[in-house]
């Protein structure tokens, strides 16, 4: 995250251009070894995404995404292994009602579609990794900042 | 007094003096009119407390996992349901639980008998017809107009499981468009959805009556009230109070039976069932599921298959 920061100082300078800040909660197995392999690949991706590294997709809870909203982030990425490759046999299938239902939950109380995103990129997927922050972060770029269906005024004082 | 009450009142007599049950869960006159409340016999003599009638409205599946010991429960369709979805979850235990199974015509919607004449001074109910003196004006209802929401639709009017039948059987009603509802605000635009569950929430006082009378909210810390991590801070917001609601619909996905005791629970008003009724036709439709209708079945969200709908996948 300090990584990722540092960057977009270096590599871009200050303009008043919207940058989304996205919070993508990464499978440990998969998808963080992904952005893991795109870093060493030296695949150049957006630095707009916030790592959080999960033990598996299934250890995901809704209010996390829902709460990195209300703390004021522009949009999620979720991102996991690919059915049938889950470390834990089963995390991600389970994982995925769970997925399912909470982007319908949320496109049907009027979230723009796009903020919230799921994904699965294996380990070997560096290059995807990247084509897939690619495109979140258009997307979220393209609808702009938090809209504030989620984002709580004074969220911040919830901050652990 | 009509045979169903004495009915009830006997059975429950009944299994007190046998020393079947410690306790009967069931409903007694409230206090105020056209309310009736939760009632708990723990002795024979008591049974006449026992009554039943179209304002029995609580969910009384919501106090058998707080009551210890044997208990016996009146149960409504919508209680029987709740009562298989705690017994699936390992709440319940099946041979401390005796059913009285009563069919439901449904259950009185106050809040709109109270909008028309205020508050409600008396109440009388005979052959579905209400005759209500307000502190506005006095009026007569018919049982079918002051009905509420989630009984209208309701498809499951008689229990599921029972271990006696009280009364007579109700007849489902044919609906012609399952979900219509949902359907109507599926078809509404984004920003059109957006600014009604807005206006909802902006009622929202987050009292939590509604997980309160929510007999599936059982957790014994539940996430609003979590110090670490603190989800919800203490201040009543428009997107905070959408943050409890959809984090509490999502607990109850798979797993709602469509009481409506949210609904009539809530002093606000607001439109709860609108989110869970989403996520139940959701699940229903997704992954074929109905909560609360078999014991045999597993809870959606427990189970998985290989090939469940993946269209909510980024396209790259």
């Amino acid at each position: 995250m300090i990584m990722a920061e540092s960057q977009v100082n270096v590599s871009q300078p200050e303009t008043n251009e919207f940058k989304p800040k996205i919070a993508a909660f990464l499978c440990n197995w998969c998808s963080y070894a992904g952005a893991d392999l795109a870093g060493v690949g030296r695949i150049q991706y957006p630095a707009s995404i916030r790592t959080i590294r999960v033990p598996c997709s299934g250890r995901i809870n809704p209010l996390y995404v829902l709460k990195a909203m209300a703390n004021g982030a522009d949009g999620v990425l979720v991102s996991g292994c690919h059915p049938g490759d889950c470390h834990y046999i089963s995390g991600n299938y389970v994982a995925r009602r769970k997925f399912a239902l909470i982007q319908s939950l949320l496109k049907h109380v009027g979230l723009e579609e796009g903020r919230v995103n799921f994904s699965w990129v294996s380990a070997a997927e560096g290059g995807r990794f990247a084509e897939v922050v690619k495109g979140v972060t258009e997307r979220v770029t393209a609808l702009g900042p938090n809209n504030g269906v989620f984002k709580v005024a004074d969220g911040g004082g919830t901050d652990e | 007094m009509n045979s169903i009450i004495s009915d009830i009142r006997e059975t429950a007599r009944q299994l007190l003096a046998d020393g079947k049950v410690d306790v009967v869960i069931g409903y007694e006159k409230g206090s105020l009119p056209l309310k009736a409340t939760p009632c708990f016999v723990r002795s024979p003599q008591d049974a006449d407390k026992l009554i039943w009638d179209e304002t029995c409205e609580n969910n009384l599946a919501a106090f058998a996992t707080k009551t210890a010991g044997k208990k016996a429960i009146v149960a409504k369709g919508c209680d029987s349901r709740a009562l298989v979805v705690l017994m699936q979850e390992n709440q319940l235990v099946k041979d401390d639980l005796y059913v009285i199974g009563v069919s439901c015509q449904g259950v009185i919607d106050k809040k709109k008998i109270e909008a028309e004449t205020g508050e409600i001074l008396e109440a009388i109910i005979a052959e579905g017809k209400l005759s209500v003196k307000g502190i506005a004006c006095d009026k007569e209802f018919n049982f079918i107009d002051v009905k509420d929401a989630t009984c209208q639709t309701c498809r499951y009017p008689n229990p599921v499981i029972e271990d006696i039948h009280i009364g007579g059987s109700v007849e489902v009603p044919q609906q012609t468009v399952a979900f219509a509802d949902v359907i109507e605000m599926e078809n509404r635009t984004d920003s059109e959805r957006q600014a009604y569950f807005q206006e909802q929430m902006k009622k929202c006082i987050r009292c939590y009556a509604c997980r309160n009378a929510c007999p599936m909210c059982y957790c014994s810390e539940c996430f609003v009230d979590c110090n670490s991590p603190k989800w919800l801070t203490g201040g009543v917001d428009r997107a905070e109070n959408l943050l409890f609601q959809a984090g509490r619909v999502l607990h109850l996905a798979g797993r709602c039976v469509d009481c409506g005791a949210c609904s009539r629970a809530c002093p606000q008003g607001v439109d709860i069932r609108a989110l869970n009724r989403k996520l139940t036709k959701d699940v229903s439709e997704m992954y074929h599921h109905e909560a609360g209708i078999s014991e045999e079945v597993k809870p959606a969200l427990n189970v998985y298959s290989a090939d469940d709908p993946e269209a909510f996948l980024v396209k790259e």
